[in-house]
Formats: C-alpha cells, sequence, structure tokens
C-alpha cells in the first residue's frame, strides 16, 4: 500500500471495556484499555460502580459508629482499618489504652495482615490461569478466619475494635490455636513457593513485568508492599510506630526492582514477617483491661485528627475536621488503593493485556476501598 | 455371531456376512454407514460425559476438595443433569452478531473432530477407517476445526471473542508443526502412515521404548504440542477467563456452548488416543522381547483395555498440567514453539534418522 493511501486511510483505537463485570478486576472496577493488538496503549480507570458515601455518612454518625463502616471499605485488612479510626479518636481525646489493648491490636493486625496475603496470593496464581492457587491459599486463610471467629463472632467484618481498646478480651483458646496455626502455615508457605514463586511460567509472567520506578512509586503515593518493591520505604509499622510495634523487632521487605515478580516476593516476605512479629508478641500478652470505659456518645475537642495504620495494601490514614459535636464537621479517608490505581497507566503501558492482568494482581486492588 | 474379545475382526467380518446375505451391496454399505455412525455419535456423548466428571473429579482432587457429590453416586449423574440443562438452555444469539456464520461455528469444529474420530484404533479389528495415510488424514482434520473457532470469534462481533480467535489462530496453527513433526519423527521407525501398521510394528515393544531418547524427547513434545493445540491450560490463551472473560465463545450459550465444551474434551481425547498409538503401542499390549511367559501374561489383558488405559494415562497428564502451572502469554507461547520446540523437533528428526540407518534401536 502507498504512503498516500496510508495517510488518507482513518484509523481508530480498539477500546474494550474490562469491567465492571470482569473476572479479573476483582469488583466492580471499569478499566478502559485503548489497545493496537494486543498492547495496551492506555488504561483508564472509571470509578463510581461501588460508590457509597461512605465519607459523608460519617458525618452524620458518631464516632463509635463511624469504625463499622470502615470494614465496608477494606474488608481484607478490616482490622487495621478500624484501628485507625480508634486510634485517631483515642489521640484526639488523649486516652491511653492499656498495653494489653496494643498488643491484641498488634497481633489481629498482623492476623489480619496474613490473611489478606493469603487471599491475595490464592487469587494471583487464578488470575494467571493456575486455579489450584485460589483454593489452597483459601485452605490456609479458613483457619484465621475460626480464630476471628471465635475471638470476635465474625470472620470477615470483625468491628472488633473500638475507641478505647476492644469490644471484648480474647477468647481464652486463641493462644493455643494462634500459636498451631504459626508451627502450621511454617510449614504450608513454602509450599506457595514450590507452586508459584518457584514456577518457570510464572516467573515468565511477572518478571520485568509492570515495572515501577521509585520515583513514579512516591510521586503516585504507591504504598504497601507494592511501593515497597519498588523501594519507596514507606512502613508506617517502622516510620511512625503505633499500637505494639515499637516493642517488636521486624524487617521492612524492600525491593528495587518494581516489577510484579517484586511485588509478589514483597508479600510473601511480609507474610514470614507477620508469623515473626505473632511469635515475639503471643507468648507476652500483658495482663490488664481489654477496654476502657468511655462516654456512651463520644465528643472529640475542636480541632484536627489524622492517624495513618499500615494496612495490607499500604498507608491508610483517617483524617478528622472536628467541631467539638458527637459527630465529625468533615471525614477524610486515605485509602491506599486509590493511590495506587492511579499509578495502574503508567505500570501497563505498552505490556499485553495478560500483563496488565498480572499488575492488577500484584498490586492487589480492593475495588470498595478505592471507590468509598 | 461370532465375539472375541482379543480380535474384533471377528465380530464385525460376522455382522457384514450376515448383513450381505439378507440384502445387496449398496444397502449393505449404506447400513453399515449408518451403524457405525450411530455408535460413534453414542462414543461421542458418552465419552463427553465422561471425560468432563473425571476432569472435574481430578481437578478437585489436586485442589482438595470433593467435586460433584449430589446426584448420582458420587455425583456421576452430574454432568448428565449439566447436559439437560444446557439442552434446556435459550439459544441467544447477539442482536448485530453475524447469524448464519455463529450458528454455523460450533458445527465446524465439531465435525472436524468427529472426523478425526473415525481414524483412532480402538482395538483390533475395531476400526472404522484404516486408510493408508491415517497420521497425515488425522493431522489434516483436526486442523480444520481451527476454521470453527476464528468463525465464531468473529461472527459474535464481540472484541473479546476476536482477540481470543486470533490467539487461538496463531497458536493452533504454530503448534501444529510440532504435533506433525514429532509423530514424523516414529514414521520415521515405522516406515508407515497407517494406524494398524504402526501398531503392528510395535508388537515387539513399545516405540517409546525401543526408539529411546529421540522417542522420549518426541514424545514430551507432542505431549505440549497437543496440550497447546487442544487449547488446554496452561495454553488455554484462546479462552482465558481471567483476561478474556472466555474468549472465542463469549457470546454462545445453551446447547451450541456445550458443542464447544464438548469439541475441548473430545479433541483431548483424540490426541491422547494418537499418541498412545503411536507412542504407547495402541492397543498392543506391553511385550518385551524374549520373556514369553510375561508376554503371554500381557496378552491375556484384552486390546480394549490397554487403549483405553493408555489414552486415560496421557489425559491425566494433561489434566495435571491444567491443574497446576499458569497460563503462558501469547509472545512466551510463540517464542516455545519457533525458537525452542520446532528447532529441537527438526533435530530430533533428523537424530531419529541416524538412528535408524544405523540400526541404533531395538
Amino acid at each position: 500500500m502507498s504512503s498516500d493511501v496510508m495517510n488518507k486511510t482513518k484509523t481508530q483505537d480498539y477500546f474494550i471495556n474490562m469491567g465492571p463485570q470482569h473476572p479479573s478486576t476483582h469488583g466492580v472496577l471499569r478499566l478502559v484499555l485503548s489497545l493496537d493488538g494486543e498492547v495496551i496503549k492506555s488504561v483508564e480507570p472509571h470509578l463510581g460502580y461501588i460508590h457509597r458515601s461512605i465519607e459523608k455518612m460519617c458525618e452524620k454518625d458518631t464516632y463509635k459508629m463511624i469504625v463499622h463502616l470502615t470494614d465496608r471499605m477494606d474488608y481484607l485488612s478490616c482490622h487495621m482499618n478500624n484501628e485507625a479510626v480508634c486510634l485517631t479518636v483515642e489521640k484526639a481525646l488523649e486516652l491511653e489504652v492499656s498495653d494489653r489493648v496494643k498488643v491484641i491490636r498488634t497481633l489481629f493486625s498482623e492476623l489480619n495482615r496474613l490473611s489478606s496475603h493469603q487471599l491475595w496470593w490464592g487469587v494471583m496464581g487464578m488470575d494467571l490461569g493456575a486455579i489450584t492457587s485460589f483454593l489452597y491459599g483459601f485452605r490456609d486463610r479458613e483457619m484465621i478466619t475460626d480464630i476471628f471467629e471465635e475471638t470476635c463472632g465474625a470472620r470477615l467484618t470483625m468491628n472488633y475494635n473500638v475507641p478505647g481498646g476492644v469490644m471484648f478480651d480474647i477468647h481464652p483458646n486463641f493462644q493455643k490455636r494462634v500459636k498451631e496455626f504459626i508451627i502450621y502455615f511454617k510449614k504450608k508457605l513454602p509450599e506457595y513457593d514450590d507452586l508459584l514463586s518457584n514456577n518457570v511460567i510464572f516467573k515468565a509472567r511477572t518478571e520485568g513485568v509492570g515495572i515501577l520506578s521509585k520515583e513514579d512509586a512516591i510521586s503516585y503515593g504507591v504504598t504497601g508492599p507494592s511501593g515497597r518493591a519498588s523501594g519507596f520505604s514507606c512502613d508506617i509499622r517502622k516510620q511512625h510506630p503505633y499500637s505494639a510495634y515499637d516493642r517488636v523487632d521486624f524487617k521492612e521487605i524492600l525491593y528495587s526492582e518494581g516489577d510484579c515478580f517484586a511485588r509478589y516476593k514483597a508479600r510473601i516476605d511480609e507474610m514470614w514477617e507477620s508469623m515473626f512479629i505473632i511469635e515475639q508478641l503471643i507468648d507476652n500478652i500483658p495482663e490488664g483491661s481489654a477496654r476502657e470505659t468511655t462516654r456512651a456518645v463520644i465528643k472529640l475537642p475542636k480541632g484536627e485528627f489524622y492517624q495513618k495504620v499500615e494496612t495490607a495494601r499500604g498507608e491508610f490514614g483517617v483524617y478528622i475536621i472536628s467541631d467539638g459535636k458527637k459527630s465529625p464537621y468533615r471525614l477524610k479517608f486515605r485509602s491506599p488503593g486509590f493511590s495506587t490505581l492511579n499509578a495502574l497507566n503508567t505500570m501497563a503501558k505498552g505490556s499485553k493485556i495478560a500483563d496488565l492482568v498480572a499488575i492488577m494482581s500484584t498490586i492487589d486492588l480492593v475495588i470498595p476501598d478505592i471507590d468509598r | 455371531m461370532k465375539f472375541d474379545i482379543y480380535d474384533f475382526s471377528v465380530l464385525t467380518k460376522s455382522i457384514h456376512e450376515s448383513l450381505n446375505s439378507m440384502m445387496g451391496e449398496t444397502a449393505v454399505m449404506i447400513s453399515e454407514m449408518v451403524i457405525v455412525g450411530i455408535i460413534f455419535l453414542t462414543l461421542f456423548a458418552v465419552l463427553g460425559l465422561i471425560l468432563v466428571y473425571v476432569e472435574r473429579k481430578i481437578c478437585a482432587f489436586f485442589q482438595q476438595r470433593l467435586g460433584p457429590m449430589r446426584v448420582g453416586f458420587w455425583g456421576t449423574a452430574q454432568t448428565l443433569a449439566d447436559l439437560i440443562k444446557l439442552l434446556l438452555k435459550e439459544p441467544l444469539i447477539t442482536k448485530n452478531a453475524d447469524k448464519f456464520l455463529f450458528n454455523l461455528a460450533p458445527f465446524v469444529l465439531i465435525i472436524a473432530s468427529f472426523m478425526a474420530m473415525a481414524a483412532i484404533p480402538f482395538a483390533k479389528g475395531l476400526h472404522a477407517f484404516d486408510i493408508d495415510i491415517g497420521v497425515f488424514y488425522i493431522t489434516a482434520i483436526s486442523s480444520i476445526g481451527v476454521v470453527g473457532v476464528l468463525l465464531a470469534g468473529w461472527a459474535s462481533n464481540n472484541k473479546y471473542s476476536l482477540i481470543g480467535a486470533m490467539r487461538s489462530g496463531a497458536q493452533i496453527i504454530s503448534y501444529e508443526l510440532s504435533v506433525g513433526l514429532s509423530l514424523l519423527t516414529i514414521i520415521v521407525l515405522t516406515g508407515s502412515l497407517q494406524f494398524s501398521e504402526i501398531i503392528e510394528s510395535q508388537r515387539e515393544g513399545w516405540w517409546i521404548f525401543r526408539g529411546h531418547i529421540p522417542a522420549i524427547i518426541a514424545f514430551i513434545i507432542f505431549l505440549i504440542a497437543s496440550t497447546a493445540e487442544t487449547n488446554r491450560g496452561p495454553f488455554d490463551l484462546a479462552e482465558a477467563e481471567s483476561e478474556l472473560t472466555a474468549g472465542y465463545h463469549t457470546e454462545y450459550s445453551g446447547m451450541k456452548f456445550a458443542f464447544f465444551f464438548l469439541a475441548e474434551f473430545i479433541n483431548m481425547f483424540i490426541v491422547a488416543a494418537i499418541g498412545a498409538t503411536v507412542f504407547l503401542g495402541g492397543w498392543m499390549p506391553l511385550h518385551f522381547g524374549s520373556l514369553e511367559s510375561f508376554n503371554a501374561i500381557m496378552d491375556f489383558i484384552p486390546p480394549l483395555f490397554w487403549f483405553f488405559g493408555k489414552t486415560a494415562f496421557i489425559i491425566f497428564l494433561m489434566m495435571w498440567f491444567k491443574w497446576t502451572f499458569p497460563r503462558l502469554r501469547i509472545d512466551q507461547l510463540l517464542t516455545l514453539e519457533w525458537k525452542y520446540l520446532l528447532p529441537i523437533n527438526l533435530v530430533n528428526i533428523l537424530v531419529m534418522s541416524f538412528f535408524v540407518l544405523m540400526g541404533w534401536y531395538f
């Protein structure tokens, strides 16, 4: 074909709507892909399919009620979300919780992180076509959910934290079962490596795919394991310790590659660190009250309060502006998924559709966390 | 009617003679065709049902669960129930689809696998179409199936379907080469393309043992390439449910979807049967050159059992792949074929030819 004809021919980008109903967006996220054959030219996320205006609802609720809403955002790290609100309220009230509460909160956070990463690992395998890993991930996660159920009565949205402590003291079986789980999971985690990490196809699918540079990670605010895989040291547990993190010894997992495999390894290593933290604390739960008494309706003093925690996905912040009434004047959540999603276009540009699925898996999005 | 479990030609001959005594030559031919057709249709359906059940159970055991358990003993009637559900479902056609091609596509696919099945030797004398270019016939017929896939992808007027169909086209055409060449490696040994002769040549021992290293390499390449050719995991890029929802059959429902589904399983059976015939001796029992008593015991096991046993073994291997490995990416898939399998295959044929020239096989 002559170049003249080529110049006159009008071409159009090939668009594909990935989602809102799609098996690997893990929720109602809609991505508009513009394609050149199989190669992605751009990714544009469209939000709003699961918007529940949680922040606006919070402006009508009392501080004890707000805690329950945070479960519904990042449901896989619900305990950490609850904790963030409770810590903010306690900070504003200048309420000091007992050591027992701090240790229990830390233990639950780490168990929650483990269960979240287990589910992520299963789903990651499924996205890449190895469906078996999904069942293995859920098998191990089941043990943690059982432990949660025994203490809190709930398996997913636990609502265990309240401002001033935890809802009730731990179940008598808690320590025994957690120890059993740690022994069990230490045997199972190497199995994860056997099935996926050391697999040739898996490595080919993830290594060098979806690279996010450290500069991009910082400028987009990509935190959590995804950010640390790019070499961005952003572990809140290390840098601004809360609860009992200042008294435990653990490593901040840092990788420099910034590709899918680094993000994958960062999470696998984090599971080891979480187990290490739990081991240090499980035998040293101090005595004390599990809940400080607060007023039935908490009123915060006038002012602005901010507290951030490290959830399984990164930095989760709660920003409260109080005008002294029983509910906040304005409340803003800084959710890790939202910032991470922004970086998706940078990571996915120029790669293939199959790579996009791998990238989406490794940045571990939870859609209700993005779309509050 | 005489019946011999070790040699079905006795049975088929007696049927042929009794039909001959009843009617004229043309009528005999037509009635024999009808009988064979009905037998194959039944086999087709039964194999589909069994393979779907087996796949679900094997996958369940790999994943530490039980699989279907409710319908019938250990869920054995589950696939039958699914079939009834699919039969009763409404066949939807999307508004802007090309209706004629859309309806045609599943039939192209299923006819291709139906025709390929005719050339498979099930047991001694139980062989519908013993053509003297059997291997060539099967490789030719099985590549017609891709036309059905491409038609389905194009006619659905769905972008996911189109990408799936294009992937499938590139994949099947590439891997066809490896399947053909790995079979050729054994043809060098047998000197015949006819399935009955290939089996007969393995009376002393199966080619995978007698052809040693090149035959084993050819068998491994055949396994990889045939898994890819049947669009099964880890090469199921054409459907890739986590990327393309369901690829080329996204828009199909009811019985038309069932045809695609069935064709996948039947194709798996066909490639496994060919692999079993060419590499593992088909219905020929396990023989070792001089061990007379051992050979006699092996001969006692009926050929049908040998054939289905070997085929089931290869099918199990293919299911094992599917439920263990992650899926490849399209460029990696083509790299694997064109940069690794094909050159290895070509060298392997040369090595095998050299072995045959020197008489270095058993």
